[in-house]
């Protein structure tokens, strides 16, 4: 193109969605919403050792409206059900989720009266991680596939559901 | 743990009848007091034994029992080294015991679990609601006729209950 044999080296030319996409993949705002030891392994993924930041990911806030992933680590009772759901509606689009761990994802082993059976009956999901409670690598892995979405063509869960 | 075999007998001579039966499970003393003695029986134990903790206070569903419950108090004398746990037998067609708030301030939130979870209400107790379920939710999860597939969410879920894989 002929803007870079004007300007040489300093310049080089792309799709503006993909210069973007590439900025929101490497600097994702996690919200942690952790309710049980799925969020102690959460913060494992986040410590120096294994190391989120790596990732881009490394600003965790308990802050929904400026937070793009809300990584759902835990149990989600029925009690809360409505909590998780007003957190993920304040959340500012796009946004992407991860189901962290088997409660989240289905509920678990509590299968009882107080329990959500998997929080995609609630809200959309992008990457269920399995696992009582996933190893941080496992984490790292549901980032790693939330990055090639968004590197993708796909629409998050949040625009298809 | 101190010697706790003394107590069905010294209970017995402050309570005669109230006293229903005793026995030893686990090690433990187990007194089955009447319930509308409850109460007195907690203070004679406090004062009088030296039991100042209420460690715990549960209730158990028998179902096809009659009287359908049991309210049991587990007592402990931090000084004296001694558990003891005295039961009262609650019938369902009327689920209704004494509050024991009066003689340890402890039994306050254990008989709002036991409301909420069993349905037995506490004659007494200074604030009677539910502690772990919403306000919302219908009846009494751990009574033993509480369907167990049965679900009360509050706000709409995208697949029908029981349903787990979408097809």
């Amino acid at each position: 193109m002929g803007i870079e044999n004007a300007f040489g080296d300093s310049f080089i030319s792309t799709r503006l969605n993909e210069a973007i996409n590439w900025a929101r993949k490497w600097s994702l705002y996690p919200m942690p919403f952790g309710t049980a030891c799925c969020a102690i392994e959460f913060m494992a993924t986040v410590g120096s050792h294994y190391d989120m930041a790596r990732f881009g990911a490394e600003v965790v806030r308990f802050s929904p409206r400026q937070s793009d992933l809300l990584i759902v680590a835990g149990t989600v009772s029925e009690k809360m059900a409505p909590v998780l759901k007003r957190i993920y509606d304040q959340m500012c689009e796009p946004k992407w989720v991860i189901s962290m761990g088997a409660c989240a994802s289905s509920g678990g082993f509590y299968d009882n009266y107080a329990t959500v059976q998997g929080i995609d009956r609630i809200i959309p999901v992008d990457v269920y991680v399995a696992g009582c409670p996933p190893r941080p690598e496992a984490v790292l892995t549901a980032l790693i596939k939330i990055q090639e979405k968004i590197d993708s063509k796909q629409a998050p869960a949040a625009q298809t559901a | 743990m101190t010697d706790t075999s003394a107590f069905p007998d010294l209970l017995k001579a402050r309570f005669g009848e109230a006293i229903e039966s005793s026995y030893v499970d686990a090690a433990c003393t187990f007194v089955v007091v009447r319930r509308d003695t409850i109460v007195p029986a907690g203070r004679f134990l406090r004062d009088e034994h030296g039991f100042d903790l209420l460690a715990d206070l549960t209730c158990i569903d028998w179902l096809e029992r009659v009287p359908r419950f049991d309210v049991v108090y587990n007592l402990y004398s931090i000084a004296n080294r001694t558990r003891l746990f005295i039961k009262a037998p609650v019938p369902v067609e009327d689920p209704a015991i004494d509050s024991m708030t009066p003689v340890w301030k402890s039994a306050n939130w254990f008989e709002r679990e036991v409301w909420d979870m069993y349905g037995l209400r506490f004659t007494g107790h200074p604030d009677l609601r539910r502690i772990l379920m919403y306000d919302e939710f219908q009846g009494h999860p751990l009574r033993k006729d509480y369907a167990i597939n049965e679900r009360q969410p509050l706000i709409p879920e995208n697949l029908p209950p029981g349903d787990r894989i979408p097809v």
